[in-house]
Order: structure tokens, then C-alpha cells, then sequence
């Protein structure tokens, strides 16, 4: 019996997309599955089925993603691609996002104009929208785990989170504003505490 | 929906793509936050869209496979079909799918870079960590957003219970993803979701 491989396993012989074809598929078939909420495809895709990174990874870089300008689904196939395959990559990869659905939806747009006033179409797409509602908080419930390894502690961590909740969802106040006000606090403390612990090591 | 019948001359197209340059540069967080900037253009200043035209954009991307930003397309299919022809509806698709991406696409790319190169320093490790919890947080506000608009009032809730039986499922269930949409789709459409 061989050792359970994800420990031994180095970055250098960590799974990674073979060629600019492979990744294009990928995310040809993750932009076409994904309704409402692709997050939620990508990160099944990256860290479960394609295991070409963890999902601490994962976070990390969603946490770029999603604070530049842009879709945050967008931002983060252009970092997988850039990083495997450069520009091309970055460029491949945006490509098979849109490339299908964007064709996909101009003909739901024909489509829509002649349906759009039956109620069963527009009842079908609130299901959809509740069960995708369903999706994307499933992902951000199963990455909280990655939090866990996180420099800053389980409780800050739980806190911070918490009151970016609150703010956002329950108080709706504008996302930048969180990003920026709590964004700066939790920079700040996080770099004292690799600080503090560069400085034990 | 609605149609209208214009004639945009070069300068218009020009003015238009500039102004999504412009837009896709300062979309955090994603393009569906700039609607009201978006409206007040293509609606309000120029009249080149109805508002039909416009919620109509929106309803279709969200209902489409693909990333949301799609509605960026559609947006620039209707202006170029009431500039008069599918001709410029491809066109004007293109010419607006494009300047929402580039501008934010070549930041993301140039900063992926910057931050792969200076992955060791404190303070990029700084800013991926005390960055995460929050960002977290986010997607399931987002979530609960989409689970809570349009389902108001108490009657509403059986779709909450499908949001909050797919949460559960995709946590601890086999069942694919794909598959949940499909069945939301199904209980939305027999109706078995408004009754009550």
C-alpha cells in the first residue's frame, strides 16, 4: 500500500493542467455548468476534481480575485492560467469562459423575446436562483475550514468574518466600504502576527 | 421587449466603449454593481436601450450558464439591434464584452504576477491572510443576497427551504451540482414552490 500521497507530495510534483487545450476545456465546462454562481464550480473543480491546488491555496487566491476590479470568477481563471501558462494562459483561460456561454446567451436572447411572457419560465428561473443561492453558500461555508490554518487565529478570523456578514448581507452596506474599513485591520493585524511569528521561528 | 430604433454614428460606438473602459476599471467586486452607472448611460443620457431592454439583459445572463458580466454582451446585442442589424449586434457584443474585460483583466494579470513573484514578503502574506476571512464572508453574503431578493414576504418560503436544502446537500450529499440546478428549475416551473 502506498502513503496517502497529499502528504508527501511536494509543490513541484503538485497535479497541474497539462497543456493550454486542458485548460481551456476546463473552463469551457465550469463557465457552462456554472447558473448564478460559478465560485462554486471552480472551487469543486480546482481543489476537488482537478486537485491542481488545496483549497487554503484556493482562498488565498480568491482573496486576490476578489478585491481587484473585475468578476471575481474572471480574475481568478486568469491567475490559474497566468500562473502555468504566462500570458497565453491567462488568455486561454478567459477565452473558454466566454467563448461558449456568450453564444449560449444571445441565442437565450432570441429565445427570451418570444418567451418571456410565460410565467413558468420566469417561476423556473426563481427555482434556479434559490438553489444557486444554495451553491455559492456552500462554498463559502466549506472555505471557512481553510481558515483554520489561517496566521491570524480561529477567533479574529471568526470575528472578522462575522461582522463582514453583518455589514454586508444584514445591513447592506456597500462592499467596498467593508473591504476597505475591516480590510485594513485585518492587513494590519495579520502582518503583526507573521511578524511575531517570523521573529519566535 | 421593447425595441427602438436609432442610428449611432462612430463617435457614439466610441463614446460608448470608452465609457465601459472606463466602467471596467473601477468594477470591484463585480459588474453587476455599476447597473445604475450602466443605466444612466445607455437609458438616461443617450437613449440607446429601453429599461426592458436593460432588466431584460440582466434576467437573461443570470439565467444563462456562464459568468454574470454575459449581461455586458447582451447590453451591446440590443443597442446593436436598435442601431438596426444583427451586424451590429454581433459588433456591438463584442465591442462591449471586450472593454468591460480588458481594462480589469490586464490589472488582475499584471498584479497575479507581482504578488506569484513576491509571494515570501510579510506583506503580501499579509495581505492574502488577513484578506481571506473577509473575502469568505462575502460569498456567503452574496449567496444570502441572491436567496433573499425577490423572496420578501413569508410566503416565500419555500425557497428558502431549496436554498437551504442545496446548502446541505452540496456539503455532505453526492449528488452533482448540475443536477440541483436542474430540479430548482423543475420545482420553479409545476409551480410546487409558489403555492404556499
Amino acid at each position: 500500500m502506498n502513503p496517502p500521497q497529499d502528504r508527501v507530495e511536494s509543490n513541484a510534483d503538485r497535479a497541474k493542467p497539462e497543456s493550454l487545450r486542458e485548460l481551456f476545456v476546463f473552463f469551457s465546462l465550469l463557465a457552462l455548468q456554472g447558473f448564478g454562481g460559478i465560485v462554486a464550480f471552480i472551487e469543486r473543480g480546482l481543489v476537488v476534481q482537478k486537485k491542481w491546488m488545496t483549497r487554503e491555496e484556493f482562498l488565498e487566491d480568491w482573496a486576490v480575485a476578489r478585491t481587484m476590479p473585475g468578476p471575481p470568477a474572471i480574475n481568478m481563471s486568469i491567475v490559474i492560467g497566468a500562473r502555468h501558462f504566462g500570458v497565453i494562459g491567462a488568455i486561454v483561460s478567459v477565452t473558454g469562459m466566454f467563448l461558449v456561454p456568450t453564444g449560449v446567451v444571445l441565442v437565450l436572447a432570441v429565445l427570451y423575446a418570444q418567451f418571456n411572457d410565460q410565467p413558468q419560465v420566469v417561476d423556473a428561473l426563481k427555482g434556479m436562483g434559490s438553489v444557486a443561492a444554495g451553491l455559492i453558500i456552500a462554498t463559502g461555508l466549506r472555505l471557512l475550514t481553510a481558515l483554520r490554518s489561517n496566521v491570524m487565529g480561529v477567533t479574529v478570523c471568526a470575528v472578522l468574518a462575522l461582522a463582514s456578514f453583518v455589514l454586508v448581507a444584514l445591513l447592506q452596506w456597500r462592499v467596498m466600504y467593508v473591504l476597505l474599513m475591516l480590510g485594513i485591520v485585518a492587513c494590519g493585524y495579520a502582518y503583526w502576527c507573521i511578524r511575531a511569528r517570523d521573529r519566535s521561528a | 421587449m421593447g425595441t427602438l430604433s436609432i442610428a449611432m454614428s462612430w463617435d457614439d460606438w466610441l463614446t460608448l466603449i470608452q465609457n465601459f473602459l472606463l466602467l471596467s476599471a473601477v468594477a470591484m467586486g463585480g459588474p453587476l454593481v455599476l447597473l445604475p452607472e450602466m443605466r444612466r448611460l445607455l437609458v438616461d443620457t443617450h437613449g440607446w436601450l429601453t429599461d426592458d431592454q436593460m432588466s431584460a439583459s440582466v434576467v437573461i445572463a443570470q439565467a444563462a450558464p456562464g459568468p454574470n458580466v454575459l449581461f455586458v454582451a447582451l447590453l451591446g446585442w440590443n443597442v446593436g439591434l436598435n442601431n438596426g442589424s444583427y451586424g451590429w449586434a454581433f459588433f456591438g457584443a463584442a465591442a462591449l464584452m471586450i472593454a468591460m474585460l480588458l481594462p480589469s483583466s490586464l490589472m488582475v494579470f499584471s498584479t497575479a504576477r507581482w504578488i506569484h513573484k513576491n509571494g515570501h514578503k510579510a506583506g503580501v502574506r499579509a495581505f492574502k491572510q488577513g484578506m481571506s476571512p473577509i473575502v469568505v464572508a462575502l460569498l456567503i453574503a452574496s449567496g444570502w443576497t441572491l436567496a433573499t431578493t425577490g423572496t420578501s414576504s413569508l410566503g416565500d418560503w419555500p425557497f428558502w427551504l431549496v436554498t437551504a436544502v442545496t446548502t446541505g446537500l452540496v456539503l455532505w450529499g453526492k449528488i452533482h451540482m448540475f443536477w440541483l440546478l436542474a430540479i430548482g428549475a423543475f420545482l420553479g416551473a409545476t409551480g410546487l414552490l409558489s403555492w404556499a
